[in-house]
């Protein structure tokens, strides 16, 4: 055997694992990032007491995937006054940057691709962050001024929800004690208690902060379709289109997988400490095949031959998936442990992950896009500060409970109460300063339109 | 061998995008060469070991202050500036400051070589097993032994900030 192959094979016997997981990751991402607009489309649709799409596939579980062929064969265009270079670079930036950082996240005990990375909270944070240059070099590139004023205050909007989004991070490890997603999820286990529940304050400011930083309404406003057309993918068509928003949806994910990892107990199973309710075990096992029996049940009420065929096909991967949860366990015999680990503990942090996107939708359905100034002021006026005043408290509640040995809950209740008390002044003031500052105003000048005058 | 193939590839990378930087004529193409050196030199500190410093330089350069020279030049127009003297006379004041830089690193590196034992030594490599987490070990230097100037330079910061929020804010007295 000559020594570049032995070489070879001791690298992939060393890095096999983290090389799979790279490899799911690239390959699952866009292909998740479809169907989770497909998700989003089909609430939209309920919410507004619609069906959605229905024509793709049984109730429309092929569109993702009929969207991306179409993506792929529209005609590519280049505006003429456009910066080309840049043009095609960015899209490509927005996109490595959402893909890179889910490298760092650990979507179960071992799925993880920078496993000994010891600031991979940070890492995750920070290089999702990057994405930015897509959007602000897009628009710049794009030389339209929708483009340009999209990619402004997209910068503007990013810069502010950063901070907010840093200090919240902040007070989740403060709780943790360590930067490395794998121990916060161990800190979280030692807790006996998901970090949101030790400082709600923190969960609120990231879920806000994040919803901003990806940029989803009501905080839409880089991309405002009433006042921008597309703001900064105006002059974008195919597939570079297709690559800005398939980097927003993994964006989406990334957000969703940070908050799940520092406040919702990561891959951990609801009350992991507690022996008598290790039945949970069995949800994951049972909803699958509660899926699958669902799709059999609708199978035969299939206008074609084809999709019930379909349905039939989706059936039998839940149950096979379902099987092979319910028999990982008994089965595994040591070097498949990590592996039936491995498998429910992505189970539940996928769950979690759906379940914080869901909360995104949900939102956006729900709530009108904010103005630019008011955008601004909830950020630096109120964010900001509250989040600040819940890393000093969470601090001083810290240094209580390991000094003065106060019980956990009374320092988490005395948290709060300064928190929230400083939110409720804030509040206040911040109402004073609005009426003050629409009361300095000039009045606004009235114009009648008259076209017979003169 | 693998650590040398990074190191060299991370650091051509910087050089190449510094010199780039330098001779672009469009400022947004400069600054784009300025974030590549450096997420480059963001490489070389993970090729190291400094984990931290890795991320700081991400987060803090090409996140922050990069992110902020970009909105800064969409929104001026630097075509119009250049020809203003103030800033003509700038290529004079930045030849000097970098032949004086450039005689500094020449004198020390001159002097490395005499003095045997100091200056630029290179230690063995770090190995590559699991090392003491570099974020710990960062923040006990900071707040224990360099407690004074990280205090200093803090107030500094401070200093320069709420300076900026008085020269940016407007006077409605005027």
């Amino acid at each position: 055997m000559s020594p570049t192959l032995q070489a070879l094979l001791t690298f992939l016997q060393t890095w096999w694992v983290e090389l799979l997981c790279a490899v799911l990751i690239v390959a699952a991402v866009p292909l998740v990032a479809g169907y989770v607009v497909l998700v989003e489309r089909k609430l939209m649709a309920d919410m507004q007491a619609r069906l959605g799409p229905m024509r793709v596939g049984p109730h429309g579980l092929l569109q993702p995937i009929a969207d991306a062929v179409k993506l792929l064969i529209k005609e590519d265009i280049i505006p003429e006054n456009a910066d080309k270079l840049v043009f095609w670079l960015a899209p490509v930036i927005s996109m490595t940057a959402a893909l890179t950082s889910m490298g760092a996240i650990a979507f179960g005990p071992w799925f993880q691709v920078a496993r000994d990375i010891n600031v991979g909270i940070l890492f995750v944070a920070g290089v999702s962050s990057l994405g930015l240059f897509g959007i602000v070099l897009g628009g710049w590139a794009s030389n339209n001024h929708y483009s340009i004023i999209g990619a402004i205050r997209s910068t503007a909007q990013l810069v502010s929800y950063e901070t907010a989004a840093g200090l919240a991070l902040v007070s989740g490890l403060l709780l943790s004690g360590t930067l490395n997603m794998r121990s916060i999820v161990d800190a979280q286990f030692k807790d006996q208690a998901w970090f949101l529940f030790l400082t709600p304050v923190a969960f609120f400011t990231y879920l806000v902060a994040s919803i901003a930083e990806t940029n989803r309404a009501p905080f839409d406003l880089p991309e405002a379709e009433s006042e921008l057309v597309a703001g900064y993918m105006t002059e974008y068509s195919g597939f570079r289109w297709a690559l800005y928003f398939l980097g927003e949806y993994a964006n989406m994910i990334v957000v969703a997988s940070v908050a799940t990892t520092l406040f919702l107990g990561g891959w951990l199973r609801p009350f992991p400490n507690v022996k008598w309710l290790a039945w949970i075990d069995a949800f994951p096992s049972l909803f699958l095949v509660a899926i699958g029996v669902y799709c059999v049940l609708r199978a035969g009420k299939q206008p074609a031959l084809v999709q019930s065929i379909f349905m039939w096909g989706v059936a039998l991967l839940c149950f096979g998936l379902g099987l092979s949860f319910a028999l990982a366990a008994p089965l595994s015999f040591a070097p498949l442990k990590f592996m039936t680990a491995g498998l429910y503990g992505a189970f539940w942090f996928l769950l979690k992950v759906g379940g914080y996107i869901y909360l995104f939708m949900w939102l956006r359905f729900t709530l009108p896009r904010f103005r630019f100034d008011q955008l601004m002021r909830l950020g630096w006026h109120i964010l900001i500060p509250l989040a600040l005043v819940n890393v000093i408290a969470l601090g001083v509640s810290l240094i209580l409970q390991s000094e003065f040995g106060w019980n956990r809950w009374l320092a988490i209740l005395f948290t709060l109460i300064c928190t929230l008390g400083v939110a409720l002044l804030l509040l206040r003031w911040n109402d004073r300063h609005a009426e003050a500052a629409s009361l300095t105003l000039p009045p606004e000048e009235v114009r009648v339109e008259d076209s017979y005058a003169g | 061998m693998l650590d040398s193939v990074i190191f060299y590839f991370f650091a051509g990378v910087a050089i190449l995008s510094a010199g780039l930087m330098v001779t672009r004529r469009n400022a947004i193409h400069s600054a784009i060469f300025l974030i590549t050196t450096l997420l480059a030199t963001a490489g070389i500190f993970l090729q190291l070991h400094a984990e931290f410093l890795f991320i700081a330089q991400i987060i803090l350069y090409v996140g922050g202050i990069m992110v902020l020279f970009i909105f800064v030049i969409m929104l001026v127009r630097l075509d119009v500036l250049v020809s203003r003297i103030q800033f003509r006379l700038q290529k004079w004041v930045a030849v000097f400051v970098a032949l004086a830089v450039t005689l500094e690193a020449g004198v020390v590196v001159v002097l490395a070589r005499r003095m045997p034992g100091q200056g630029l030594l290179i230690r063995a490599t770090a190995g590559t097993e699991r090392l003491e987490p570099n974020t710990e070990k960062l923040a006990t230097g900071l707040f224990t032994g360099y407690l004074l100037p990280f205090e200093i330079a803090s107030v500094l910061l401070l200093v320069a900030m709420v300076g900026a929020v008085v020269l940016a804010k407007k006077r409605n007295d005027a």
